[in-house]
């Protein structure tokens, strides 16, 4: 790792991922926030915290609420902090980290929060597949009667035509996801799938099935973040974000110049391999955006942990299994672990930060220095990818 | 077509409605815009003229929708596919006249149009592709 950290992180919180009966949005940030403060003895939240950035995808329609900043920065108990609510569809609480970081570097804050939070198990699935639907082109996409899910089986389906990747390899992700979200007690699912199981659940979009796809999730993650210099004060065992990218591609899958990979999550990776320094190989421990099986294998490929096209491969060999060259998703990923959609990118960091600081439990990859988070939003308009470093 | 016309989305659904496809093509320099648009992406030209496309192409790549939104919900399972044009654009559309198992990847097919009674906003006319 090179040049000075851009931000450390000194402490993180998560609820349960899940059904989380009866409860909304804001109570669910609560309980990450109350994590994050109780984990963290040095800091007073009231007096410290000066800023607030959280992402909240569709909180509109899933709970007729906007204004999200405000909302959750009261409900942690933080009035009058300054408080922004971020959106970029998947990726939203990973955008709101990035807005934290430029507020440390910018040297107008010491401490800020950064998180995100999504209730969606409220509403039926033909109302959760429509609202996810923002996040792709409703002119020209959703207007098409295409979904999400259907977005990303027109990448599977291509990915299969060029490289041969097989629907079996796509189940693997969904094995492997599920093995390691038994292990993660504030998984949406703890239990292990056989290989069958997943290739013969029901169709959802072809070739994408049942066991392809992320569950519907409620859950919030936040982590608080100082600059690096201050870290010691909170901590002694800091977490830094030492390199970041970040890029945008056209809203409409049929806009890009690839159907098989996502050009700026390719772009981001460099710009964060670039700034830290670290290269693919040096990643211990890496959370990927798994949204459906198919996006597991395209960010492999994307973040250079194999060639293009031997993502099923990759897959097939246990190359990213917990003992093996990269362990990816040990959190359980997406597809275990759940997918609150705003508060993704938070609880990917949250893995990670475990993870480097050796408090992984049962999911603890050995030796852990270097980690890699990498967020999706939409079908891969945005992308946001962050490199950290043990402290 | 009337010079006086904006670029707009809402400008292609009303030729859609009238059983025509087109693009923009940005005069400065020569991209093509599919959905037109006010300032060209590529140059930030906004001296456009508008294109007519023969609606003909072949699937690039397809799914088959088993789980909808409540608006598609009678349709499903339903093919939508992306469609390289033989002009060179590509467009999002739903493949009908086929049985969704028999669409395949390099499949020809041409555009059909159709009109939207469905009372809601947008009211925009309707396409999809069909087999040549």
């Amino acid at each position: 790792m090179r040049g000075k950290p851009l931000a450390a992180i000194v402490s993180a919180g998560m609820s349960r991922f899940g059904v989380l009966e009866g409860r909304y949005s804001r109570e669910i940030f609560s309980e990450a926030a109350r994590e994050a403060f109780e984990g963290c003895p040095n800091l007073d939240p009231k007096s410290d915290i000066q800023g607030v950035f959280v992402g909240q995808m569709a909180g509109e329609s899933f709970e007729h609420q906007g204004h999200w900043g405000p909302v959750l920065a009261d409900w942690a108990g933080l009035l009058p902090a300054p408080a922004t609510r971020f959106e970029t569809a998947c990726a939203s609480s990973a955008s709101a980290m990035r807005s934290a970081i430029f507020s440390l570097r910018s040297g107008m804050y010491d401490v800020v929060l950064a998180g995100g939070v999504e209730k969606m198990t409220n509403r039926t699935t033909e109302e959760v597949t429509e609202f996810l639907g923002f996040g792709a082109d409703h002119p020209f996409e959703t207007f098409q009667g295409l979904t999400f899910p259907g977005l990303y089986a027109l990448m599977a389906n291509a990915h299969i035509h060029r490289y041969g990747t097989t629907e079996e390899q796509m189940a693997m992700v969904a094995v492997k996801s599920h093995r390691y979200g038994a292990l993660n007690p504030k998984a949406h699912f703890q239990r292990e799938i056989t290989l069958e199981k997943a290739l013969s659940s029901r169709v959802v979009a072809w070739p994408l099935k049942l066991y392809d796809c992320c569950p519907i999730s409620d859950g919030a993650a936040c982590l608080v973040l100082t600059r690096p210099e201050l870290a010691r004060r909170y901590t002694d065992v800091p977490v830094y974000i030492v390199g970041s990218g970040h890029a945008s591609d056209s809203i409409a899958l049929h806009e890009r110049e690839e159907l098989t990979s996502l050009k700026a999550a390719r772009l981001a990776a460099a710009e964060a391999y670039e700034m830290s320094g670290v290269e693919p190989g040096d990643i211990d421990v890496a959370e990927v955006h798994d949204c459906f099986t198919i996006a597991e294998l395209i960010a492999y490929e994307d973040l250079d942990f194999c060639a293009r096209g031997e993502g099923g491969l990759m897959i097939e060999e246990g190359r990213t299994e917990m003992a093996g060259e990269i362990p990816v998703n040990i959190s359980g990923g997406l597809k275990s672990k759940g997918h609150p959609v705003g508060a993704t990118g938070a609880a990917q960091t949250y893995e990670i930060f475990r993870q480097l600081r050796g408090e992984a439990g049962e999911s603890q990859v050995e030796d852990a220095e270097v980690g890699l988070t990498h967020s999706v939003g939409g079908s891969g308009a945005t992308a946001v990818i962050n490199i950290y470093g043990r402290g | 077509m009337k010079l006086s016309e904006p670029f707009t989305i809402e400008s292609f659904y009303r030729h859609v409605g009238e059983g025509r496809l087109t693009a923009a093509r940005c005069l400065n320099c020569d991209s093509m815009l599919l959905p037109p648009r006010p300032l060209c992406p590529v140059c930030l030209a906004s001296d456009m003229e508008w294109l007519e496309l023969g609606g003909k192409g072949k699937v690039k790549t397809f799914t088959v929708i088993h789980i909808a939104p409540r608006e598609f919900r009678d349709n499903a399972p339903y093919a939508v596919a992306i469609v390289e044009l033989e002009e060179g654009v590509r467009i999002t559309g739903q493949v009908r006249g086929v049985r969704s198992e028999e669409v395949e990847i390099g499949m020809e097919v041409e555009i059909a149009f159709e009109s939207n009674e469905s009372g809601e906003w947008p009211s925009w006319a309707r396409y999809h592709f069909k087999p040549v």
